[in-house]
């Protein structure tokens, strides 16, 4: 999963070898590590083990000072959040095809779900009367290079990342790879 | 075609037979109409102003563009890997443009300067700050599955570029144009793919890949395909001017899109399509008559145009349908998170402290760049115009044959002979030349020098014009001799010895009686005749002002 193979033929390993994508198993990550942490603040309030199961989560991580050693926030109240989100298929159709990323299975649409959920916490909270921003770093100026050359003639270097090279060039396949048909598609969730 | 279509249906009641002849009526009113546009390719601005005249509810064309202009630097926008044409495949990138994970990108000031310069040159409103988003979409040669290309807030907007176009029945009329420039944006080109479609593979080169590039969005301010070609052949002018890009449509540097809709004028805007893939000038021309033909039929046929991308195949000058990437575009524009902003400082005052450190080099500041602008086309013609009292026509040809203006300069500073009266011999004669034999300034086989001498032959009265348009083109068959050596090897030196132009004269008036009793009558014009046929008895090598006088003496 190194250069080329990730960027270039990007969309060979996606969806010709149809695996499952990272991006969305790291947000379900995020996704249920957070709904832990709510969890374990909700137990917390009503027993008194939370100092052990905080202590679990991070326990393989030395710890930072920049984190704190107990949760500051406060949950949020599921009746606060929007009503549970229903993707259509056509939206999980537009999804897959914008991230070229298959996740047309229960448990997809599940963890997709989830993500939305997760992200539905936003709503909750105050902006009124806040700038919105792009970045933390939009009050630091951009500072420019020079225009000489310094990079560059390592062909050989970038060829060997790729799978398939002719002469000094990547190959990649023709045009875009059709995803699969919707009926497929369907009959993918079915079998899941 | 719609007003026929309701004569004919009473018709239909009448009887059959007119109808019939009603329906080849409106055959022939097609092709007419057909004619009259493919005519307008050439001369259109003179038809759109006629058919506005005579038909207010004629569908026109609405065209703008979007350009790409390929940024003249030796590094990528992002990368410090070098940019150049033909080099050996993915020799010229870097990590970065190969989207290796860990590389940041880090911009080249050059490329900011060459927009700024550019965007003062069109007259636009430089934005202090601008900033970078990613425009998603995946293809084989973004590597990165994005590009890097400025939505929110460009460097530049707001700008105009005026144009001119050759007009009138003789095609000799300054006709001046603006079209607004919506904004100008940099963004990274990407790399090259080369289908293979008998192995079914494709091949990615990336050496074109994080190339910088100026989008220039004009508005749709133009009405055919020859207001669009001079308006990007304008641009091509400042852009060379500035050396801020190369210019070169067959090399990709400068790559057009063009927008076509067609409307009745005062009512909204039609649905437009986007024509890809064009690249030259003649064809950006011809693909837009196209195009605007193409909607201003289906939209009498009683079809819609569709919004869609397409493609002009300069075989058959049409232009096609383009496959569709899925139907649905969605590029998901987000935030560069890489990139803060990037501010253009107005004055070196005003750069903080902080930043002026070290080398001072890392900001881009308007304050230099502004007085440092080359000089721009219409300028250089103003030039013309007043310090050789040319018209505007004649400058206007100067400016847009590449080199022409310089050769011609290059002639006025070494002849007597008024610019005036030498701009025809460049303009007509040379630039005739050149063209019959496809040639470019630079490759003219007559030096500016060697023009001169021939020139100056005529100025002093040696030889007449026809004699001199003869040497010339003996010049541009032989390049090794020189003006002089022609004209005495084929003894082609002006006749003024008055004795043997006596002869011919008196020659000529003898054996046409006639025009002389006509001259005699008064009718002054057949002298002209006259002076026709004694030159034509010396192979156009007598002096004219002589014959003149000889004849005029002679028939009083």
């Amino acid at each position: 999963m190194f250069g080329i193979n990730q960027t270039c033929a990007h969309r060979v390993q996606l969806s010709a070898h149809r695996v499952q994508l990272l991006p969305l198993l790291h947000t379900s990550r995020t996704d249920s590590m957070l709904s832990t942490n709510v969890r374990t603040l909700r137990n917390t309030r009503n027993t008194q083990t939370r100092p052990a199961t905080v202590a679990r989560l991070y326990s393989s991580y030395k710890h930072n000072l920049k984190v704190p050693q107990v949760p500051t926030w406060e949950p949020v109240r599921e009746d606060q959040l929007p009503s549970s989100p229903q993707v259509p298929a056509d939206l999980v159709d537009k999804l897959e095809r914008l991230a070229l990323v298959d996740f047309r299975t229960k448990e997809g649409l599940a963890c997709l779900e989830r993500a939305i959920r997760f992200a539905d916490q936003l709503h909750v909270v105050d902006t009124s009367g806040v700038e919105p921003m792009d970045s933390v770093l939009e009050h630091r100026q951009l500072l420019l290079r020079g225009d000489t050359v310094t990079e560059g003639d390592c062909a050989e270097k970038l060829l060997q990342l790729s799978n398939t090279t002719v002469e000094e060039y990547f190959v990649a396949p023709p045009g875009n790879i059709p995803l699969p048909r919707r009926e497929e598609r369907a009959s993918m969730l079915k079998h899941s | 075609m719609a007003a026929c279509n309701v004569l004919v249906t009473p018709l239909l009641y009448v009887n059959k037979q007119s109808a019939l002849f009603y329906h080849k009526a409106c055959n022939i009113h097609r092709q007419c109409v057909t004619k009259k546009i493919s005519t307008s390719v050439s001369r259109c601005t003179s038809q759109a102003h006629l058919q506005k005249k005579s038909r207010p509810h004629e569908l026109v064309g609405v065209v703008g563009l979007e350009i790409h202009a390929q940024i003249q630097s030796n590094t990528k926008l992002f990368s410090a890997s070098k940019v150049g044409f033909s080099a050996p495949p993915n020799s010229l990138v870097s990590f970065f443009d190969a989207s290796l994970p860990g590389t940041l990108p880090v911009l080249n000031r050059r490329c900011v300067e060459a927009a700024v310069m550019t965007a003062l040159a069109l007259n636009c409103t430089i934005n202090n700050t601008s900033f970078f988003d990613r425009k998603h979409y995946f293809y084989a040669d973004l590597p990165a599955g994005y590009q890097i290309t400025q939505q929110r807030r460009a460097v530049a907007v707001d700008g105009q570029l005026a144009y001119s176009l050759l007009g009138g029945r003789k095609r000799n009329q300054i006709q001046s144009k603006t079209v607004r420039i919506k904004q100008i944006q940099l963004e990274q080109d990407s790399g090259k793919s080369l289908h293979d479609d008998q192995r079914s593979q494709t091949l990615i080169d990336l050496n074109r890949a994080g190339v910088g590039l100026m989008e220039l969005v004009m508005e749709p301010d133009m009405s055919c395909g020859e207001e669009a070609a001079a308006a990007v052949r304008e641009l091509q002018l400042v852009l060379q001017a500035l050396g801020t890009c190369q210019g070169n449509m067959s090399e990709g540097q400068l790559r057009v899109d063009a927008n076509v809709s067609v409307h009745r004028p005062g009512e909204a805007l039609g649905i437009r399509t986007e024509v890809k893939n064009i690249n030259s000038a003649r064809f950006l021309s011809r693909a837009i008559d196209y195009e605007i033909q193409r909607q201003i039929e289906s939209l009498e046929r009683g079809e819609a145009v569709l919004n869609e991308t397409r493609t002009y195949d300069s075989k058959s000058g049409h232009t096609i349908p383009m496959r569709d990437k899925e139907g649905l575009q969605d590029y998901r524009f987000m935030p560069e998170p890489n990139l803060p902003p990037l501010v253009v400082y107005e004055d070196h005052g005003s750069v903080p402290a902080g930043l002026l450190e070290g080398t001072g080099q890392g900001v881009v500041v308007l304050e230099g760049l502004k007085e440092g602008l080359p000089e721009l086309p219409s300028v250089k013609r103003g030039r013309l115009v007043c310090s050789y009292g040319l018209l505007p026509e004649h400058s206007f040809t100067l400016v847009n044959e590449d080199g022409l203006m310089e050769y011609f300069e290059a002639v006025v500073k070494e002849t007597r002979k008024e610019p005036r009266k030498l701009i025809g011999w460049v303009t007509n004669e040379l630039l005739g030349h050149l063209k019959h034999h496809n040639l470019s300034v630079s490759e003219c086989p007559v030096s500016p020098s060697a023009m001169a001498e021939l020139l100056e032959l005529q100025e002093a009265g040696h030889i007449s014009s026809s004699v001199a348009k003869q040497v010339l083109q003996e010049m541009w068959r032989d390049p090794g001799k020189s003006a002089p050596e022609i004209v005495r090897e084929q003894d082609l030196g002006l006749v003024c010895n008055s004795s043997d132009l006596q002869s011919v004269c008196q020659r000529v008036l003898d054996s046409n009686p006639d025009q002389v009793r006509a001259l005699q009558e008064g009718n002054k014009k057949v002298l002209n005749r006259l002076m026709g046929l004694v030159q034509k008895e010396t192979k156009g090598r007598a002096d004219p002002v002589l014959v003149r006088s000889i004849l005029e003496d002679k028939t009083s």
